[in-house]
C-alpha cells in the first residue's frame, strides 16, 4: 500500500501549489514540494510559498494526477490556430478610426 | 553566390530534428521547459548546477543559525529567523527545480552528505561574532544576489522561476546585513572594531563565491553559450567590488585590500590578488568548518527519518481507510 504518487526514489509524492494571490484572480502555479498528503501539503505549500502574503488561497495538487499534452507533438497538436488570425479583433482593419469599435 | 549546390561533408555533423529545436529556442533567447528535448550535457550542467546551488541555501543555514538565541534583541532573533526560514525555502524551491530534470531529492540529499556534492565554499567559515550576520548580509547575500540576478533569465525555465522568488527575498537579506554593521559603526570604539574584523574575514571569501577566475572556469563556456550563465565569474565580480566600494564608504568600514584603486581608463575599481590557492584548499573539504557543516547536515537528516516514516505510514494508512469506505459506500 502506497500513497499516489510516492516512488521507490522519494518517500514522499510531489505536489504541485497554485497560490491565488488576491480574490478576483485565478490561482496561477508557483512551484511544487514534497509532503505526504494533502493536509501536510497545504501546510507546507503556505509555509513555502506565502511567507509575504503571496496569497489568500492554495490549491494543492498530486504532482501524478496532472496530464499534459505530449510535449513531441506540440508543432500539429497546436496548429489549429495558425492561420486563423480572424479570431483576432485586430483582423478587422476597415473599420479603423471609427469610434467603439 | 553561385547557385550550384555542394553538400559540404567536411566539417558539419548532421544534427536530429530535436536539437535543431534546442538550439533554435536557446538562439531566440526562449526557454527550455521540463519536457522538452535537451542535450544530455545540458540536463547533466544543470542538475549540477541547481543541486550546489540548493546545497548551498541548505548549508548556508547554519553559519546563521549559530546566532538566533543570541542575537541582541527580541527583533534581531526574529529578523535571523525569518532569514534562515527563507534560506531553506531557497533551498527547496532549487531542489524541487532540479527534481524537474529527473534528479531525485534522496539522491541530492544522499550525495551531499556522503561529501561527495559541492556547495558553495563561502559557507565554511565561521561566525565567531555577531557582526558576522552583518557581513553574511552586506556581502555573502550581496554577492549572491549579483551572481543570481542574471540567473532570472537563465535558458531553463523552472531554474529561472526559481532564481526571481529567490532574488526578491536576498534583497531584504543584504539590507538587513548592512543595517546590522551600520548599526555597529555608530557604537563604541569596540562595537566598531567587531564589525571591521568581520568585513576584513568576509571581503576575500565573498569575491571567492565568483569562482574561478574566467581562464581557470572549465564550465563556464559552455554553460555561457547554452545560456544558463549570462556574465563570465570575472565580470560579476568587477561588478561586485564597484557596488561595494561606495557601500563601505557609506559604513565607514575599510576593504581589505591596499592594491584596491580606481582605474581611470575603465571607470573600474582594480582588485589586489585573490588567494585561489585558499579557495581551492576549502572546496577540498580543507576549510575551517567543512567537516562540522557536513556532519551537522547529516545528523539533521538521520535524526528526522523517523518523522518522515511516520508521517507517510500515517498518510499510507489514511489513504487506506478512505479507500475501504470509498468501496464500501460503492
Amino acid at each position: 500500500m502506497t500513497t499516489p504518487g510516492d516512488s521507490a526514489a522519494e518517500i514522499w509524492p510531489l505536489w504541485e501549489v497554485f497560490v491565488r494571490s488576491n480574490r478576483g484572480l485565478s490561482h496561477v502555479h508557483v512551484g511544487s514540494l514534497h509532503a505526504p498528503d494533502e493536509t501536510l501539503a497545504v501546510r507546507n505549500a503556505r509555509d513555502l510559498y506565502t511567507r509575504r502574503s503571496e496569497g489568500v488561497s492554495v490549491w494543492v495538487v498530486p504532482a501524478a494526477a496532472i496530464t499534459t499534452s505530449d510535449p513531441d507533438a506540440k508543432g500539429a497538436f497546436f496548429e489549429s490556430p495558425a492561420g486563423k488570425n480572424y479570431r483576432h479583433a485586430s483582423y478587422y482593419s476597415k473599420s479603423e478610426g471609427v469610434k467603439h469599435l | 553566390m553561385t547557385s550550384t549546390i555542394t553538400p559540404d561533408t567536411s566539417a558539419t555533423v548532421a544534427i536530429s530534428v530535436e536539437e535543431q529545436q534546442f538550439n533554435d529556442l536557446i538562439e531566440a533567447d526562449s526557454r527550455i521547459e521540463p519536457r522538452d528535448w535537451m542535450p544530455e550535457g545540458y540536463r547533466k550542467s544543470l542538475v549540477r548546477q541547481i543541486s550546489q546551488h540548493a546545497h548551498s541555501e541548505i548549508i548556508g543555514m547554519q553559519p546563521e543559525s549559530n546566532w538566533i538565541t543570541r542575537a541582541p534583541s527580541l527583533k534581531r532573533k526574529a529578523i535571523l529567523m525569518a532569514k534562515v526560514q527563507d534560506e531553506a525555502g531557497h533551498g527547496l524551491y532549487l531542489y524541487s527545480a532540479a527534481q524537474t530534470l529527473g534528479a531525485t531529492r534522496d539522491d541530492m540529499t544522499d550525495a551531499l552528505i556522503a561529501g561527495k556534492a559541492r556547495y558553495s565554499s563561502i559557507f565554511n567559515y565561521p561566525t565567531p561574532t555577531w557582526a558576522d550576520m552583518g557581513s553574511i548580509g552586506w556581502l555573502v547575500d550581496g554577492a549572491a544576489i549579483c551572481n543570481q540576478v542574471p540567473l532570472c533569465r537563465a535558458s531553463y525555465g523552472p531554474y529561472g522561476r526559481a532564481m526571481v522568488r529567490i532574488c526578491k527575498e536576498e534583497s531584504f537579506h543584504q539590507r538587513q546585513g548592512f543595517e546590522i554593521l551600520l548599526e555597529l559603526m555608530a557604537g563604541t570604539e569596540e562595537q566598531r572594531e567587531m564589525a571591521q574584523d568581520s568585513v576584513n574575514r568576509w571581503y576575500w571569501p565573498a569575491l571567492m563565491m565568483f569562482g574561478p577566475p574566467d581562464d581557470d572556469s572549465p564550465n563556464s563556456a559552455q554553460s555561457m553559450a547554452w545560456k544558463i550563465k549570462r556574465h563570465s565569474n570575472d565580470d560579476l565580480r568587477q561588478r561586485f567590488v564597484n557596488m561595494l566600494v561606495p557601500q563601505a564608504a557609506v559604513l565607514g568600514v575599510t576593504l581589505p585590500d591596499p592594491d584596491l584603486h580606481f582605474n581611470e581608463v575603465t571607470q573600474q575599481w582594480d582588485l589586489g590578488e585573490i588567494d585561489w590557492t585558499e579557495f581551492h584548499e576549502v572546496l577540498a573539504g580543507r576549510g575551517p568548518n567543512n567537516a562540522q557543516r557536513l556532519q551537522r547536515r547529516r545528523d539533521a537528516h538521520e535524526e528526522g527519518q523517523w518523522v518522515r516514516e511516520a508521517a507517510a505510514a500515517y498518510a499510507r494508512k489514511q489513504y487506506a481507510l478512505t479507500t475501504t469506505l470509498e468501496m464500501a459506500a460503492s
